[in-house]
């Protein structure tokens, strides 16, 4: 029962916060510098994201298998290559040096 | 490698991307991302919740860092209500996302409340990444819809076959999405300013992971933005001697914009009416994006360098 209990605070909490950006009325989004804030956070956010997908263990910072996978990731997109080249070198990658280093 | 080179690389906002492209470009992270929902099956079923309570989650929550925190304090005995605490403040940063859409893909307001389901990383990632509205609004649904299915039919695969698959970190899928958003971030990252902030947001995002609960150092990596365009802001009047600079000072990029032109596009883009996304309004979009930012940062730029 508890688990429902969390599994529907969740659900409903998670939802409304998601509704509650695009219910924001349009006039405040007008003020330039809202825009700018608007079009900057998500890119601060992802951003963040990405650096702790790779680099967080809990709440511990590390460097292991993900490093190398995000790293070829980088290469392979600095070499222009489609999208699902860049995801597919990160995952081959990782699972590559997971599989050396045991 | 390099004879890869397709000129639609992903999420790179060009005028002239077609449809086709934004739908292949939406249907890769979709997929990639999508995948990733066996994981959660795996981890869910191995927490100890039951199948219908794994489902439940990826249906109703749907956004994946939240439905991992949960499960993770359920399986470590948390009472509930920190538990769904914690996924809460995983969920916050979708409020964020949703202004930015909501600009960006400019819903009517009866389509908001089911459009909001799918406002998550990837999802606004890829809207992110698109020159005009028309092709935000495609990433948008092609992304939302692809990662929902497979997310939710891959969920109850890990969950069905828990025991069988064992370690699914041995597949790396773990790295698909930080691959994912580094590929649609990468672009977005035009200007200094973007530059600054993004890795300001590391910094924070990293820094503070090891003395805050989860879920907060993310939002408080937030702050780069504001940070940057304040530093932005301090800078410019004092190179140029603008006077009417001193109204708009935290904002770098209207400050020094040299062509009034701009403006008037600037302006349209967010007052645009529900469900008008026109052809002329979409031109104003690429505008604002590309034209104003490389322009607005001739300035900021150097002066950081």
């Amino acid at each position: 029962m508890t688990v429902w209990i969390a599994i529907g605070l969740t659900a409903v909490s998670c939802y409304a916060v998601k509704l509650l950006g695009l219910l924001v009325p349009a006039g405040v989004l007008e003020r330039p510098l809202v825009r700018r804030m608007a079009a900057l956070v998500p890119v601060a956010l992802l951003a963040a994201l990405t650096a702790q997908q790779t680099f967080a263990d809990g709440r511990a910072v590390v460097l292991d298998a993900r490093a190398a996978g995000l790293a070829a990731a980088a290469v392979v997109l600095l070499l222009r290559a489609p999208f699902l080249f860049v995801v597919a070198a990160a995952v081959i990658v990782t699972a590559g040096v997971r599989a050396m280093t045991g | 490698m390099a004879e890869q080179t397709a000129p639609a690389r992903a999420g790179t906002p060009s005028p002239a991307k077609s449809d086709a492209a934004v739908v292949r470009d939406a249907l890769g992270v979709g997929v990639a991302v999508g995948l990733s929902g066996f994981a959660f099956g795996v981890t869910a079923a191995g927490s100890g919740l039951t199948l219908l309570q794994t489902c439940a989650l990826s249906l109703l929550v749907f956004t994946g860092a939240s439905q991992f925190a949960l499960v993770g304090a359920l399986a470590a005995g948390g009472n509930p209500y920190t538990a769904a605490a914690g996924a809460f403040f995983l969920g916050v940063r979708n409020t964020f996302y949703g202004l930015r859409l909501s600009q960006l893909l400019a819903l009517p307001r009866a389509v908001r409340p089911f459009a909001a389901h799918w406002v998550i990383d990837e999802t606004t990632a890829v809207s992110l990444a698109q020159p005009t509205r028309r092709a935000a609004r495609i990433g948008f649904t092609v992304t939302g819809a692809t990662l929902y299915v497979l997310w939710n039919l891959t969920t109850l695969l890990g969950a069905l076959g828990a025991e069988a698959i064992g370690d699914t970190d041995a597949w790396g899928l773990d790295a698909a999405g930080p691959a994912v958003f580094l590929a649609l971030l990468a672009p977005m990252l035009t200007s200094t300013t973007e530059r600054a902030v993004a890795a300001l947001a590391v910094v924070i995002g990293l820094g503070l992971l090891p003395v805050l609960p989860a879920g907060v150092p993310v939002l408080l990596a937030a702050l780069a933005a504001p940070a940057v365009l304040y530093v932005a802001g301090r800078r410019s009047p004092a190179r140029e001697d603008t006077t009417d600079d001193a109204p708009h000072g935290t904002d770098g990029r209207d400050a020094h914009d040299p062509d009034p032109a701009t403006d008037p596009g600037t302006r349209t883009e967010s007052a645009t009416g529900p469900g008008t996304g026109t052809a002329a309004d979409t031109g104003d979009d690429t505008h604002d994006q590309r034209g104003d930012d490389q322009r607005g940062h001739d300035g900021t730029g150097q002066a950081e360098r």
